[in-house]
């Protein structure tokens, strides 16, 4: 992949897609690596007595997988002044399958004073949007 | 932490309703929802209005270290050198590995922890979900980083049922310079007539 240029960034480029599965190890990892150890991530019996649909992924899972589409195309080409998202849709994580999770970026807004770019992170999963107005601001060198 | 969309999970179609979920048998906190109701005074709503401007006392100092920044990365699945390889940071201009932007989540929770304490506040818990999240930056965090958070409740509203608690935490380096704002909205599911006794 090369590095973005800003001058080249037209207002609904696509700059990144991504497929991937989040299984249960990968809801066990972020647990330990952000602390949040709220047992419906990753335990049958308590998602189910609390009426939830299976164990779900954490919403900042999801927001930081997002997050790591753009950064990840970004590199060191600029920084990220703000990022954003509401937390629209549950991501139920099969225990055998995962959850087959697609992230979309596009460049939504640009500021060529500013030299920012505003990149809006669509994420899809079983046909829906799972994140509201998922939006991740970077400010070019 | 639930999301306002593990609550829609549960009960409705409509994704938006802030059905809450009820959390039980939560390992990883103390159960603070006993406390916080043996100091309510109030009945009719789940949180005290009254916190709306609320600044908590600033969070003990946070060492970002390399090892967890890579594992955030690793957990959050980035695979940019950026996050993951001290000498492709140090090339980038960077003391050490950049965290990813949401990393300051990990910080940030100590404050929430502080509001979920709060007796006077009153939020259960058990019935808080994420309804939202956004990191404001000045500059990146980078492995080495000594970081406090200041916690202000920035707002509180009260929709439907409902209450809407925006908690602000600015977080600054050792030098006091700010870094990062992490803001969240929780969404707290007003309490059933058999919890107001």
């Amino acid at each position: 992949m090369t590095a973005p240029n800003f001058a080249e960034l037209t207002v609904g480029d696509v700059v990144a897609e991504r497929e991937l599965t989040l299984t249960r190890d990968r809801l066990v990892r972020y647990a330990g690596a952000s602390g949040d150890f709220n047992p419906i991530h990753y335990r049958d019996d308590i998602a189910a007595s609390v009426g939830l649909p299976g164990v779900l992924a954490h919403g900042m899972l999801t927001m930081g997988v997002a997050g790591s589409v753009a950064t990840d195309w970004l590199g060191t080409a600029g920084s990220v002044r703000d990022f954003q998202s509401r937390f629209t849709r549950p991501v139920p994580v099969d225990a055998a399958e995962g959850a087959r999770v697609s992230v979309t970026a596009t460049i939504g807004a640009l500021d060529a004073e500013a030299r920012t770019a505003r990149i809006d992170l669509k994420v899809v999963f079983d046909g829906a949007t799972v994140l509201g107005k998922a939006q991740l601001v970077a400010a070019f060198a | 932490m639930a999301t306002a969309a593990a609550s829609a999970a549960a009960s409705s179609p409509e994704p938006r309703a802030p059905q809450l979920v009820r959390l039980c048998n939560n390992t990883d906190r103390p159960d603070f929802s006993d406390r916080a109701r043996k100091g309510r005074r109030y009945t009719g709503r789940v949180v005290n209005a009254e916190i709306q401007g609320r600044v908590y006392p600033s969070t003990a100092p946070y060492l970002v270290g390399r090892e967890k920044v890579r594992e955030f990365a690793r957990a959050v699945l980035s695979e940019s050198p950026l996050h993951l390889d001290p000498d492709a940071a140090r090339a980038a201009g960077f003391a050490d590995v950049v965290a990813p932007p949401t990393f300051a989540v990990v910080v940030q929770e100590a404050t929430l922890a502080q509001l979920l304490a709060d007796p006077e506040a009153g939020v259960d818990f058990s019935r808080v979900v994420h309804g939202d999240q956004r990191f404001t930056y000045t500059r990146p965090i980078v492995a080495g980083d000594e970081l406090t958070a200041t916690l202000t409740i920035a707002a509180v509203k009260q929709l439907g049922g409902h209450s809407m608690v925006t908690a602000s935490s600015a977080i600054v380096d050792v030098a006091g310079e700010h870094v990062v704002t992490a803001i969240s909205t929780l969404v707290v599911r007003a309490a059933e007539e058999e919890d107001q006794a």
